[in-house]
């Protein structure tokens, strides 16, 4: 069914000079749709044109209007020669198609060219009328939300939460296509920014069926992702959360929350272990590949002439060895909370073997596997829930594969126009080396991971790639979960009506630190203790997890960004050996990140590590690996213990005195850890007898991983090896521990390692930092943020660098990095550096790159020590049940309950906590008490509406009359010409609801009409401190690429990608303005790929980046600014129904 | 191994005033880093040499890519490159128009032509001030002197609302922009002493009484020339020193007025005839451009150098122009009462300015 799509150019401003002999510009513009061009009238000797045009009406289908972006470029009118053009802008029209989101776009948008960067502004006013398309078998998706936000969103409610959506669309790349060599730069790059808006549309349109047929309206958590894979083609991929959100209206706002929602009871009854139901894993059954015993993607390389798959998975959490035959054969580096776990020769050895395995069944699962739905997933992007959601975590699961990216083309691509879309879905199914067929097998070891936890779910889930010539090393990790039943659809679940082992609720506070495995049957070795909070349920002694943490967790004392860097030199090779290298080195660097992620959290004396991101980037001639979380005391956990250094050799004095300095240093680092995160556990003041007799349980573990060396093990281990201790006598009393982590030395390496462990400094008093979306301990953010992105390329002069050497070099770079933001955001103290998001390439054989991307917030220093009191925790608990309310469809089965019989139990003491804090988090309560809902459908917080209204009329009559009375007044006038702009501007500015969006200095309004630049806020978080989102208004998905062939004119390339950067930040907020909106929450950098050619004075960058754009207004702002907004949004409407 | 690549941008420019005035000052990125860490930014932040430097270098390139932009600070207002806070933005363009006063006393008065930014080191070299600052303050001179040039209205106003400046900072630069249109000559030995805020002041006077736009602001001229007539009839002032009876009673009824109150009385007796020649040449002089010119210079030379060297004071000087003022009211073979007002108004308050060491 078809749709209108109208637009209409209304003016350029500061548009550069063309005519050197005039110094002004004969401007036009072309607006294009598919294959519709349409023009505007030259506007002659102007830098400032008025076009003003007629509305330019495309007829297109609305598959159409989901995939291509509007193109419109400003060109130079010549009469002798070709026109020049300026720059271009394309305007995802994707928000207007969607009822609840934008209505109209309408405002500046800067003209970009690749070449030369911003060239002026344009002023644009498009809108699409969508006829509603009631045909089933419809190829678009048009109404389906996105959100990259990895929540629910702020002002929706999930009504179901139906799963894992993914897709993946490939085409060959222009840069490397042969029409490439002859046409200019500027073409090239033009063509490879329009390719991939169309993919984007075309992916966002697909996942949206895929939803629709679902049964849902909503993509959450929507992460798309680019892999340039060269030669071998562009893939576009994404992954999603499918939900049914409800809008929640300003009606049942959440404040009214007298009535305690029926679900909550049951939902903390369900917060208890589902290990003990004795319900056989039903996980995955229909799925025969995956229950039969070898799980069918463990296998390897070799042999066949299809490129194979190398060491497809490398497994990395909680689990063991010998509890799981199924998974003996996954190198288990231990990634998960298995504090003493999996730090043994054995698994090394297995993972060594693992790759002299073959492939075997690698064709038959894969093929098998393109079959399966997105349904056989039961994987969520999220990463925060409601509360009462998650159950319980099981720990992290991990899995990578190296993969050779051929150059055989298929047929089908071979002949590939430019812009012809191929899907490789729809490529021969048989094909088993197809993208999909990759990931899918990813997935499945991911799943099977986290059935080894006892987990049904996987919560936090996410994919990337690194891809360095012809290898590309898939990785996708996630947090195994338990998912309370109660919220699934009915008829999914079988175990969630039977109540009758909930007669001991979890509280929420620590209930998803309880254990989600059988104890007797613990897939990895690790020790257990009574919970520390409620004293009922087991708890593993540390927990890893990928996802926040939840909001209603008690934690003790404050978090704090904890980054394990690691750097691996490997021989230069090509095709398989380089493939096999790599994938040999995988597991080794695993391990050691792990190792250092382990001894860093203890260090800080910490025992929990949330939104753990685990990067491998892979150079010709290095691999870099970066894992960083946030670690934090969780009350419910035992106190870490501390780490004791052990010398190898004990008779040497001098090496005695050495390891006796270190051991102390350690000690006072921990000691002041604890002091700056202000770790004060709780008191011990009962021994809990039952656990009390634990202590000295024998393990019936085989030696490896054991939580118990022996002093005759350790000299097996590897160097920097850590191991938890029971040997009290030697231990420092003062931290209270029995169990401390031993790190042995026993060569310079591990001295060194040591020394680095050390070298981490703290962030200055003032600063914290933290990469989940808020600090756990601050709880009074105040409203000033400061959002950045910086990149730092690092180039290695020598190429003699030892793995040492390296290692330094990058732990300076990501340290001095963390040191310049300190610095640099100075003036915000006290402040907190939330979701530091550090991404690191090897873009060439001696560079190094990082590029962070965070939100600076501060936080109100004198009660920043205590959660807000005054709210008792059932009542907020049930409030946000009632508002987030949370059914969920799990398709595939819960709880899988492993039930063999393997006693190994480390007993400890037991801690009460003697009060349990109150865990509310005050942030998620933002929106809950009193302030209803706007109502408010269609207010453009902060916007100037330019030009003619008139062919807005249905829409806005319809409004009207929606909204009509809600509107008193009606002072602001909004004209239609802009050259009455300044009034409309100031009138408007007195009524804002964003003081500092809107002022500008009264001086410079009155000097030039005004400023018309709505400030708009960004953020990488899923909010704004302070501030309620009450519109969300669509996915911003932008990909720019720039180019140019005077670098050292520019400044170098510092100087290049410095105003890139700021350019694509400008084209954000204009698009977002344009929107209508005044800010963007959960803005992410996914891409930042930069080439340089410095000789030639050359380089090239290309930067995608995504994120919502919402309407925002100030915590305190209520009903007055949301009728403010409506006035103005009101005037122009009624303006409109005038004319 | 070194930093190849180092950037920082934020969503909002960060920009630290500290950093913008040692660039503005022209300052190196290694000079800069030198008087940060000499400032003890350091000691308070616990960062090292590398991160100061680092943090240099960001921010003088946002300020490079700024440049552009204050060149015409409108623009700044509704640019979308950077999202800087309103008052941010008036911090910075104040501050880039911003000048010094040793500098602009070189080239004040001065034809804005290329061969004085050929100068220009010559002036560095005397002022202090860097070759590099001299430059952007003298292309903001320029700027602001071609800008203005073009418009109607009055001066201070063109240049408040184009540039978006302060009052104060306006009022300074219409001076700039007056006296390089009548190309005032300043430099000479004599007039060393006055600084350009004594200048300005005297601009400011002339600007308001001297000019066409004082008679009538709606009138469609400039705020930067005299105005022509009202100099021709500062000829007929000359009857106040050719004709010697005039000349008689108006010096009589000065010293009656002035008797017993100053201890200068004798010396201003004395020399009243001179003075009054002089002041009354000055005047009638001013139809000549080059006279116009010489305006200041021979303020000093007729007037104040004779003052100083018998030593009156400031009172002393303020009461003698005051009663030589008014005292010629009372002349009743004196017509020209309005012309006389207008031009003592402004001598009084300029010599007053200028009276000083």
């Amino acid at each position: 069914m078809p749709g209108k799509l109208k637009a209409k150019i209304v003016a350029g401003r500061h548009l550069p000079v063309m005519d050197r002999a005039s110094d002004l510009t004969d401007a036009f513009v072309e607006v294009k749709f598919g294959n519709t061009t349409f023009k505007t009238d030259v506007c002659h000797k102007s830098l400032n044109p008025q076009w003003n045009s007629e509305w330019f009406k495309f007829e297109v289908d609305d598959e159409d209007l989901q995939d291509e972006p509007l193109q419109i470029t400003v060109l130079d009118h010549d009469t002798y020669s070709a026109n020049d053009a300026i720059g271009k802008v394309y305007i995802d029209i994707d928000p207007l198609l969607c009822t609840e989101a934008a209505s109209v776009i309408s405002g500046w948008f800067p003209i970009y060219d690749t070449i030369h960067g911003i060239r002026g502004e344009i002023n644009v006013l498009v809108k699409v009328e969508l006829f509603n398309d009631l045909n089933r078998f419809r190829q678009s998706s048009c109404g389906v939300k996105f959100f990259c936000t990895t929540s629910i969103p702020r002002c929706y409610r999930a009504a179901m939460v139906h799963g894992f959506v993914e897709e993946l669309v490939v085409n060959e790349d222009p840069e490397y296509q042969w029409i490439d060599r002859i046409r200019t730069p500027r073409a090239s790059n033009e063509a490879r920014q329009r390719l991939i808006s169309l993919m984007s549309g075309e992916l966002q349109r697909k996942i949206g069926l895929k939803v629709l047929e679902m049964g849902g309206n909503a993509v959450v958590g929507y992460l798309q992702c680019f892999d340039l894979e060269g030669e071998s083609g562009l893939v576009v991929r994404a992954i999603g959360t499918a939900c049914t959100l409800d809008k929640v209206s300003s009606g049942s706002a959440p404040n009214t929350n007298t009535h305690v929602h029926p679900n909550t009871a049951p939902a903390s009854n369900a917060c208890n272990s589902p290990s003990k139901d004795g319900k056989e894993p039903v996980f995955g059954e229909d799925l025969p590949s995956s229950s039969g015993p070898p799980t069918p993607f463990r296998a390897l390389p070799t042999s066949s002439s299809s490129p194979p798959p190398f060491s497809p998975s490398k497994p990395c959490s909680r689990q063991s060895s010998s509890s799981d035959t199924d998974l003996s054969l996954t190198p288990k580096t231990g990634m998960g909370s298995g504090g003493s776990a999996g730090k043994e020769a054995g698994p090394l050895k297995t993972l060594l073997r693992q790759h002299t395995q073959t492939a075997l069944e690698q064709r038959g699962a894969s093929s098998s596997g393109l079959l399966l739905n997105a349904r056989e997933f039961p994987f969520f992007t999220l990463t925060s829930f409601p509360p009462g959601f998650l159950v319980h975590v099981g720990g992290v699961v991990s899995a990578r594969s190296v993969k050779l990216l051929d150059r055989i083309h298929n047929p089908a691509l071979g002949n590939t126009r430019s812009y012809k879309l191929l899907d490789w879905n729809s490529v021969t199914a048989d094909e088993p080396e197809t993208r999909d067929a990759w990931w899918e097998e990813i997935r499945q070891e991911i799943k099977s991971h986290a059935k080894a936890l006892g987990c049904h779910a996987v919560v936090g889930y996410s994919e990337s790639t690194s891809i360095c010539e012809e290898v590309c090393i898939l990785s996708a990790s996630g947090t195994a979960a338990i998912l309370n039943p109660r919220y699934m659809r009915e008829g999914c679940l079988d175990i969630g009506s039977t109540d009758h082992r909930f007669e001991d609720p979890s509280p929420p506070s620590c209930g998803f630190c309880h254990i989600p495995y059988d104890e007797l049957n613990m897939p990895f070795p690790a020790q257990l203790t009574y919970c520390y909070h409620c004293r009922r349920q087991k708890v593993p002694d540390v927990l890893f997890t990928t996802i926040d943490l939840p909001s209603e967790a008690a934690v003790t004392g404050k978090g704090c960004l904890i980054q394990a860097r690691l750097c691996r030199l490997k021989k230069k090779a090509q095709g398989e050996v380089n493939a096999t290298a790599i994938s040999n080195l995988l597991p080794f660097m695993e391990y050691e990140l792990h190792t250092q992620l382990m001894n860093k959290l203890k260090l800080r004396n910490m025992n929990a590590l949330f939104g753990l991101h685990i990067q491998i980037s892979v150079g010709e001639n290095m691999l870099l690996g970066l894992a960083s979380a946030t670690g934090v005391y969780l009350t419910a956990l035992p106190a870490p213990g501390g780490i004791q250094i052990a010398g190898k050799t004990p008779g040497d004095l001098s090496n005695e005195h050495h390891i006796l300095t270190i051991q102390k240093r350690i000690n006072d680092t921990i000691a002041k850890n604890k002091e700056l995160y202000q770790i004060n556990p709780p008191k011990l003041f009962a021994l809990d007898p039952e656990v009390f007799c634990g202590i000295n349980m024998e393990l019936t573990e085989e030696g490896l991983g054991s939580p118990i060396p022996e002093p005759r093990q350790r000299s097996r281990l590897f160097r920097s090896h850590s191991e938890s201790s029971d040997e009290l006598s030697e231990l420092d009393l003062s931290h209270g521990k029995k169990d401390a982590f031993v790190l042995e030395i026993d060569d310079t390496d591990a001295v060194e390692d040591i020394h680095s462990l050390l070298t981490d400094a703290p962030p200055p008093t003032g600063f914290y930092s933290c990469n989940t979306e808020i600090m756990p301990g601050i709880y009074n953010w105040t409203s000033g943020i400061q959002m950045f992105t910086s990149v730092r390329v690092f180039r290695l002069s020598n190429a003699n660098l030892t793995n040492q050497g390296l290692n330094k070099i990058f732990t300076d770079l990501c340290e001095n990095l963390l040191k310049s933001f300190y610095f640099k955001l100075r003036s915000m103290i006290p402040c907190c550096l939330c979701h530091l998001n550090f991404t690191v390439a090897v873009p060439e054989e001696e560079l190094i790159q990082v590029a962070v991307t965070a939100v600076a917030m501060t936080f109100d220093k004198d009660q920043a020590q205590e959660k807000p009191a005054e709210k008792p925790i059932n009542k907020g608990s049930s409030e946000n049940e009632e508002q987030l309310q949370f059914p969920l469809e799990l398709c595939a089965d819960v709880s899988s309950a492993n039930t063999q019989p393997s006693s190994k139990v480390s007993g400890t003491v037991s801690l009460l906590t003697p009060a349990a804090k109150l865990c509310q988090n005050q942030l998620v309560m933002i929106h809950l008490p009193g302030v209803p809902e706007s109502t408010n459908v269609s207010s453009r917080a902060a916007s100037v509406d330019y030009g003619s209204f008139a062919d807005r009329c249905s829409t806005w009559l319809e409004l009207l009359r929606l909204k009509a009375h809600t509107i008193r007044r009606g002072s602001v006038k909004t004209s239609r010409r802009t050259q009455s702009l300044a009034h409309s501007v100031s009138s408007l500015e007195r009524c804002s609801p964003l003081p500092e969006g809107r002022s500008r200095s009264l001086r410079s309004s009155r000097s030039f009409g005004g400023s018309s630049v709505t400030v708009v806020k960004m953020t990488p978080l899923s909010f704004l401190p302070g501030i309620r989102i009450i519109k969300y208004l669509g996915i911003i998905n932008m990909f720019f690429i720039r180019e140019t062939t005077s670098l050292r004119e520019e400044g170098g390339v510092s100087g290049f990608l410095h105003s890139f950067i700021a350019e694509v930040f400008a084209m954000v907020r204009a698009h977002v303005a344009a929107l209508g909106g005044n800010a963007v929450v959960s803005y992410s950098m996914k891409e930042c790929v930069l080439m340089e050619n410095p000789n030639k004075n050359q380089a090239q960058c290309l930067i995608n980046v995504s994120g919502d754009a919402v309407i925002c207004v100030r915590e305190t702002d209520q009903e007055p600014t949301a009728s403010m907004t409506n006035i103005g949004q009101t005037c122009c409407s009624a303006n409109d129904g005038a004319t | 191994m070194a930093v190849e690549l180092d950037v920082f941008v934020g969503n909002t420019t960060i920009m630290d005033e500290e950093v913008y005035q040692l660039w503005l000052d022209g300052y190196t990125v290694n000079d800069a880093v030198k008087v940060r860490m000499e400032g003890g930014v350091l000691d308070e932040c616990e960062a090292s040499a590398d991160v100061l430097l680092s943090d240099t270098m960001d921010q003088y390139r946002t300020f490079q890519m700024c440049e552009r932009l204050l060149h015409s600070p409108a623009k700044l207002a509704n640019q979308l490159l950077f999202q800087i806070p309103p008052h941010r933005q008036t911090v910075l363009i104040e501050r880039y128009y911003a000048f010094d006063d040793a500098f602009v006393r070189e080239v004040l008065g001065k034809k804005l032509s290329k061969g004085t930014k050929k100068d220009l080191d010559d002036i560095s070299a005397k002022t202090g001030v860097t070759l590099k600052s001299c430059r952007r303050q003298f292309d903001n001179f320029k700027r602001v002197f071609k800008v203005v040039e073009e418009l109607k209205g009055p001066l201070v106003e063109n240049i408040r609302q184009h540039f978006l400046l302060s009052d104060k900072l306006a009022r300074d630069y219409a001076a700039i922009v007056f006296f390089t249109n009548n190309r005032f000559e300043t430099g000479k030995r004599k007039l060393q002493y006055l600084t350009f805020q004594d200048f300005a002041f005297c601009a400011g006077q002339l600007i308001n009484n001297w000019t066409v736009g004082a008679v009538d602001n709606m009138v469609e001229d400039m705020d930067v020339d005299l105005d022509k007539e009202f100099l021709q009839e500062l000829k007929e002032l000359k009857i106040l020193i050719t004709d010697k009876d005039l000349l008689d009673q108006h010096k009589s009824l000065v010293c009656t007025a002035l008797r017993g109150k100053t201890k200068a009385f004798n010396e201003m007796e004395a020399n009243f005839k001179n003075l009054s020649r002089g002041l009354v040449n000055i005047a009638a002089k001013l139809t000549n451009t080059k006279d116009v010119r010489d305006f200041f210079i021979d303020l000093v030379e007729k007037f104040i150098e004779p003052c100083r060297s018998d030593r009156w004071t400031a009172a002393d000087m303020k009461l003698y122009l005051t009663h030589y003022t008014n005292s010629a009211h009372i002349l009743d073979t004196f017509k020209h009462q309005v012309v006389w007002d207008r031009y003592m108004g402004v001598i009084k308050s300029c010599i007053f300015k200028m009276y000083h060491d």
